[in-house]
């Protein structure tokens, strides 16, 4: 039986690398009247379903991707994030209810 | 017979076209090599030219990377084949790996398309020894993500062992700055605009070399960087068919 894991990857520059994008983010908030905010960093977040046997299967996979695809280990860091689990017997037993 | 060149067309390549161009004006048969092949079709050497390879998502280089034709040039690459990354090529390059570094957002998050100056750092590499004399060389750039990046001791290394081959100068052949210095409009950093890896023979550069190789576009300086890039192919095709004909003969007198 597999499960449907379901993960966000957050892909965000790492400390020091400049980021162009937050810096203009930064510099727009006086714009808005917005006072005290700062280090604003722009990153992406990728989410993604991964089917697997167990969520350690499933983590080892979106890690993977994380870091041969969606992260540039020489620019970004990545945190992958699990939101749900759903198992597909559940989800018959929802459908049934 | 003329030297044959490999030119990747991804989906997204903007540049193809004016790379094969380039390459036939310096008497090359420049060869398209489909994105979807793994095979090279034997040529001599390969570019990556520039676009907008897989529409640069995600991060401009890193789709194109996982492709088949990517896994051959590697492998080409790998085996001391020449292989240049023009602009979206060099980004390519880098996120495979073949080239050290990163292309990060330029600095004033602005697409820029006119030309810059660049010093050729080393004139005695397959990729520059037919440049010419003139310094700077003027050529177009045409890029979102050009600002290169790599930690300080890659960079130092980069230097100290002459892998920089390229970088943004003014107009004095003074090297430019990294902050708000027009003459780096990406802002790379010590102003590097290319590299090549540690075995010489893979190299990348932002600006366009195919743009600039007749006077018609209003510079012919890049022609010279796809001149040297031809006949060091030509003579790496030429060392091979010795190579072959010497087995041949040995094969023979057995």
């Amino acid at each position: 039986m597999s499960i449907e894991f379901r993960f966000a990857v957050n892909v965000t520059p790492k400390p020091g690398i400049l980021d162009p994008q937050g810096r203009a983010v930064e510099g727009s908030l006086t714009h808005l009247g917005i006072e005290g905010v700062s280090g604003v960093r722009v990153g992406r977040r990728v989410e993604l379903t991964v089917s697997a046997d167990d969520e350690v299967l499933a983590r080892a996979t979106a890690e993977r991707l994380a870091s041969e695809l969606l992260s540039n280990p020489l620019i970004e860091a990545y945190r992958v994030e699990l939101l749900e689990a759903t198992s597909s017997t559940t989800s018959e037993a929802q459908g049934a209810g | 017979m003329s030297v044959r060149i490999g030119v990747v067309v991804f989906p997204g390549s903007n540049c193809d076209r004016d790379t094969t161009h380039a390459l036939a004006l310096a008497g090359a048969e420049p060869v398209e090599l489909w994105h979807e092949q793994a095979s090279l079709d034997g040529v001599a050497g390969v570019i990556l030219p520039g676009g907008f390879a897989y529409g640069d998502y995600v991060r401009a280089g890193v789709i194109a990377r996982f492709s088949p034709v990517m896994r051959s040039v590697a492998g080409f690459a790998a085996d001391g084949g020449l292989v240049l990354g023009i602009c979206n090529g060099f980004q390519v390059l880098a996120e495979a790996g073949l080239v050290p570094g990163a292309m990060l957002r330029n600095r004033g998050l602005r697409f820029l398309g006119r030309d810059v100056r660049i010093a050729v750092e080393h004139g005695d590499t397959p990729f520059t020894h037919l440049a010419g004399p003139r310094r700077p060389l003027r050529m177009p750039i045409a890029h979102g993500e050009g600002c290169f990046f790599a930690d300080s001791e890659t960079l130092d290394d980069l230097e100290a062992n002459g892998r920089v081959l390229f970088r943004y100068v003014r107009e004095d052949g003074t090297v430019a700055g990294e902050v708000d210095d027009p003459a780096n409009p990406n802002g790379s950093l010590r102003a590097i605009a290319g590299v090549r890896n540690a075995a010489g023979n893979v190299a990348g550069l932002m600006p366009h070399p195919e743009r600039a190789s007749e006077g018609l576009l209003g510079s012919d300086d890049g022609f010279g960087l796809i001149r040297s890039f031809v006949e060091s192919a030509a003579a790496a095709a030429r060392a091979v068919a010795a190579a072959r004909a010497g087995t041949a003969v040995e094969v023979a007198t057995r």
